[in-house]
């Protein structure tokens, strides 16, 4: 056998050089091709979005526009502003919401419970909740807090839409926390008990800390994507064409302004101007949520270092 | 000090740390359930809240397509034929578009430094807020695609799919911002799957002589299968949940038609578009739809996590 095959070896060197025009390397040079179309493809809605945006919302973009009310409808002369603010305080209550509870979640997920029945369950749930649509979100909210009238008698807040989005920061918070834990070696935590330390001071004080950074980049991610989010957004927080009044209760449980709601609700009116509203609102977001991942994205390099 | 011994006898833990230990741990215990409790409760309160509509129109109401609540008389059937239609046609065309992109940017086709661009593109993709998505599929994309929808209806009117003329939105734009919407997704699950294929399968084929896409169709492709499905099925729940690029684009009509040409509705759609301003029967049905949409999406996102425990080969 071995001798045969050293004869037929030295009888015929395979001619091992690469032929282009070959059948197989013809086919595997045209799906490469159609790999690159399909790419280019992918990449084209982003450019041509982005593009628009920039272009037709930040040739609006005006000192004015950014610190006056809309018009009614009709009327020609305005701005954005309450929107603008209205997206921060929701998206900022949503945090306020989302943030310790996931963090807690996925502290007892990474630290107390890595096998156990309680925490496969609460990783599943964790799952399922993130593929709930985002306007269930909004249906659960309008259930429970809309209709209950529970927050101080009022119907549509600010409250319940920052409620809304907490429900949709939930799971990835609680998943970016448990898999940065994960990533802290078991040495630094053997290393914070044996000096004595105790469990609650060995996660507050060492392991939180060093998964700091995975933990911050998961949780800009989640707020990005919360200050984007409409559906919850159009029947729990509604919209109002006025300042809210921030300093006082009544403000954050009234309905409340939003760009992404201002966007959807001007989009379709008939009115040029509102439009045009639109677009500048689509602007600020847009460039809002985009300086947001690529901060998360500095923040995620940051920590690589 | 008393002696010197006693610094390596076991600390007694004070009562006071002790306590804080088991409250800290109780509470992390109370965050993590939270998740659990607010899953519940959406079931329970969108069921309880579709209860009404349920025993009045029964499973009827999935079928029969009349939405009409000045009579009172509701049936959700042309918005879930809409979700289920936009989603698997949205499906349809993402997959091939993702996967050849996942497949581009992670073999080593051109420099790396273009692929990481094109990845970090697809990325920011999916952080572009499905509303403004609507906003340029209203005035741009919608304007942009007509004649050709125009030049569909002329050419195959006697077929159903195209029967109806186009009359701006409709069902064909909506999946075409569907489209938009979950490739990001399908792309970059298939991605992290690709990468995760270990090098020496590659290498093997490599080493026994077979061309590029001969190893990726035969080998890498099958190794990072399970992943890809997954991925593939979370999409297709995501497209059926997706809510403001849809409603703002496909037009809202609760008169069922078979074409795509025509104004369509989906469950999500509907849904943002009456709840603000619904009362009384109307809010029960709603729910009722809500209902289908949840029970729709849970079976598609559990069926996706099994598929990924199944499948997933041992390497």
């Amino acid at each position: 056998m071995t001798h045969t095959l050293t004869h037929n070896h030295v009888e015929a060197t395979p001619d091992l050089s690469y032929k282009p025009f070959q059948r197989r390397n013809i086919s595997s040079r045209a799906l490469s091709f159609l790999a690159a179309l399909f790419a280019v493809i992918a990449v084209l809605p982003l450019i041509l979005v982005l593009g628009y945006v920039l272009v037709q919302g930040g040739s609006k973009i005006s000192l004015a526009l950014l610190t006056q009310l809309p018009p009614p409808p009709g009327l020609e002369d305005g701005g954005i502003a309450n929107a603008i603010v209205g997206t921060l305080v929701v998206t900022a209550i949503a945090a306020l919401i989302a943030v310790p509870v996931g963090v807690g979640g996925g502290v007892f997920l990474a630290e107390y419970s890595q096998s156990g029945w309680f925490a496969q369950f609460i990783r599943f749930g964790t799952n399922v909740l993130a593929g709930v649509p985002s306007i269930i979100a909004g249906v659960f909210i309008y259930g429970t807090i809309v209709t209950s009238r529970i927050l101080f008698g009022n119907a549509y807040s600010a409250v319940a839409g920052g409620m809304s989005l907490a429900v949709l920061m939930l799971p990835t918070v609680i998943k970016t926390t448990d898999e940065g834990l994960k990533l802290v070696p078991d040495d630094l935590r053997r290393g914070a008990l044996g000096v004595g330390a105790s469990r609650f001071v060995t996660v507050v004080r060492i392991t939180l800390p060093a998964a700091l950074t995975p933990i911050a980049t998961g949780v800009v991610l989640g707020i990005a994507r919360a200050a984007g989010e409409t559906a919850p957004l159009i029947f729990t927080a509604l919209f109002s064409p006025f300042w809210s009044d921030l300093l006082t209760p009544e403000g954050i449980f009234a309905p409340i302004a939003t760009l992404s709601v201002m966007i959807y609700n001007f989009a379709i009116m008939p009115y040029e101007f509102h439009n045009e509203l639109a677009w500048a609102a689509s602007f600020v977001l847009v460039v809002m949520i985009l300086a947001l991942n690529l901060f998360s994205r500095w923040l995620a390099r940051f920590a690589a270092k | 000090m008393s002696a010197p011994d006693s610094r390596y006898l076991l600390r007694s833990r004070p009562l006071a740390e002790k306590l804080v230990d088991i409250s800290f741990r109780n509470l992390s215990i109370a965050m993590a359930s939270v998740v659990a409790i607010v899953l519940l409760a959406i079931l329970i309160v969108v069921f309880q809240g579709s209860l009404e509509s349920m025993a009045r129109y029964g499973w009827k109401f999935l079928i029969t397509s009349d939405w009409n609540p000045v009579d009172d008389q509701y049936g959700a059937g042309a918005a879930i034929y809409g979700t289920l239609i936009t989603s698997l046609l949205a499906l349809m065309v993402a997959v091939p578009l993702g996967i050849g992109t996942a497949i581009f940017i992670t073999e080593n086709i051109i420099p790396k430094r273009i692929r990481d661009v094109i990845g970090l593109m697809v990325e920011l993709l999916a952080a572009i807020p499905s509303v403004v998505l609507g906003l340029w599929a209203i005035f741009v994309m919608e304007p942009f695609i007509r004649p050709g929808l125009e030049l569909l209806y002329q050419l195959f009117n006697w077929f159903p799919l195209f029967s109806t003329p186009p009359m701006g939105p409709g069902t064909i734009p909506a999946v075409l911002i569907l489209v938009v919407m979950i490739l990001p997704i399908i792309t970059a699950i298939s991605r992290d799957c690709l990468n995760q294929v270990p090098p020496q399968l590659r290498q093997a084929a490599y080493g026994v002589g077979t061309t590029r896409w001969g190893a990726i169709v035969n080998v890498i492709l099958p190794a990072a299968i399970s992943g890809i499905i997954g991925g593939v099925m979370l999409a297709l729940g995501r497209a059926m949940g997706e809510t403001m690029a849809v409603t703002m684009i496909i037009g809202n009509s609760n008169n069922f038609s078979v074409s795509l040409l025509a104004p369509g509705n989906t469950i999500a759609a509907m849904l943002a578009n009456q709840f603000g301003e619904a009362d009384g029967s109307q809010v029960s049905s709603l729910m009722y739809a809500a209902f289908v949409l949840i029970v729709l999406t849970l079976c598609v996102n559990i069926f996706a996590q099994w598929i990924v425990k199944r499948l997933s080969l041992k390497y």
